[in-house]
């Protein structure tokens, strides 16, 4: 879903960089203040993992394909804020190292691919979890939906960027981003799961979320992962 | 402990080198989602007009010169992989720098 240039019109793609760079520079202001010296090592292993994970398309069906997202992954295990700061590095180095999404789409694709899913889709998972049984099951049926949604959710504000930029019609671009996204959408509930029940199995204590017990809202003094314990 | 965190995160970095370069060639050549619908909608032309920035190391996940193309994306996965962690690692060092380099107290509100 990665957006080249020439896709967006200039006060769209300047709209993408406007916001991205707002909640970034929150991210950023945030982790001065209280990134823990025992988040950094996973922060570095999240981003390079979802990277990786985003080389590997899936086919879905009629000879398209899809690959993982990863940002409400992010958010579930290291926070909503530093999910935004793990994506920002991967969409960053994707656009200027392996072209990859356009430079000037760079902020739009970053609010599609990473801030709905860091934020809106770790809202979702929250609110999901409350109504959820507390049990290892509730929690990874919240982060199965939440993670759908998120990119569906992206596919269908990509679709609205389009039909702004003037790009496809809002009534063409809609229907084609949300119908194959909703597929897509399975293969990232699929390996979002697969990786918090590996987590939550090998090392239940680094999944921010679990951790916090739900405690833990955008404004609380921590959403990242725990403070160093040592 | 902290040895503790390195294990796992050792642990998480090796399957992401071995995603990289073992899977991702086997990856799905089809066009993504929004590839798809460009070309199929009739816009895929317009983002074809060259792109902004002209000097991507490894465009496409490919390694110029590199003959064999499972090789080269497995080498561009490595790579990307390796960048993507050193980068992330070395921001967050700083910033968690700056703030045990703070003389100010931290964490009141």
């Amino acid at each position: 879903m990665h957006i080249p240039d020439g896709f967006l019109s200039a006060p769209v793609y300047a709209a993408g960089y406007a916001v991205s760079g707002a909640v970034c520079a929150v991210a950023i202001v945030r982790a001065n203040r209280r990134l823990g010296e025992r988040e950094v090592p996973l922060l570095g292993m999240t981003a390079a993992f979802v990277f990786a994970a985003q080389m590997l398309n899936f086919p879905v069906a009629g000879g398209t394909s899809g690959h993982f997202l990863g940002a409400t992954l992010a958010a579930v295990l290291l926070g909503p804020l530093n999910a935004c700061l793990v994506m920002a590095t991967v969409l960053l180095i994707q656009c200027l190292g392996f072209a990859d999404g356009g430079l000037t789409a760079l902020g739009a694709n970053l609010f599609n691919m990473g801030i709905v899913g860091a934020i809106g889709g770790w809202l979702l998972f929250r609110a999901l979890k409350a109504i959820l049984p507390k049990s290892r099951w509730g929690f990874l049926a919240a982060a199965a939906a939440a993670s759908w949604t998120a990119v569906v959710a992206a596919s269908a504000i990509c679709a609205v960027e389009l039909a702004w930029s003037g790009t496809s019609p809002l009534q063409v671009a809609l229907p084609a981003m949300a119908g194959v996204h909703a597929l897509i959408g399975v293969g990232e509930a699929l390996i979002t799961t697969a990786v918090l029940s590996t987590v939550l199995a090998v090392r239940p204590d680094l999944v921010s979320a679990w951790e916090r017990n739900g405690d833990c809202g955008l404004r609380s003094a921590d959403c990242g992962m725990k403070e160093a314990r040592s | 402990m902290r040895r503790k965190i390195w294990g796992f995160v050792l642990g998480g970095l090796l399957v992401s080198f071995l995603l990289a370069a073992f899977v991702s060639p086997f990856a799905s050549k089809a066009p993504d989602g929004l590839e798809r619908i460009s070309a199929d909608k009739g816009f895929a032309e317009k983002g074809e007009g060259g792109s902004a920035w002209r000097f991507p190391l490894m465009p496409d996940y490919k390694i110029p010169g590199v003959r064999s193309e499972s090789v080269g994306t497995a080498l561009a996965g490595i790579a990307g992989t390796l960048l993507v962690f050193a980068v992330a690692f070395g921001v967050g060092k700083l910033m968690s720098r700056r703030r045990a380099a703070d003389s100010e107290p931290v964490g009141q509100k």
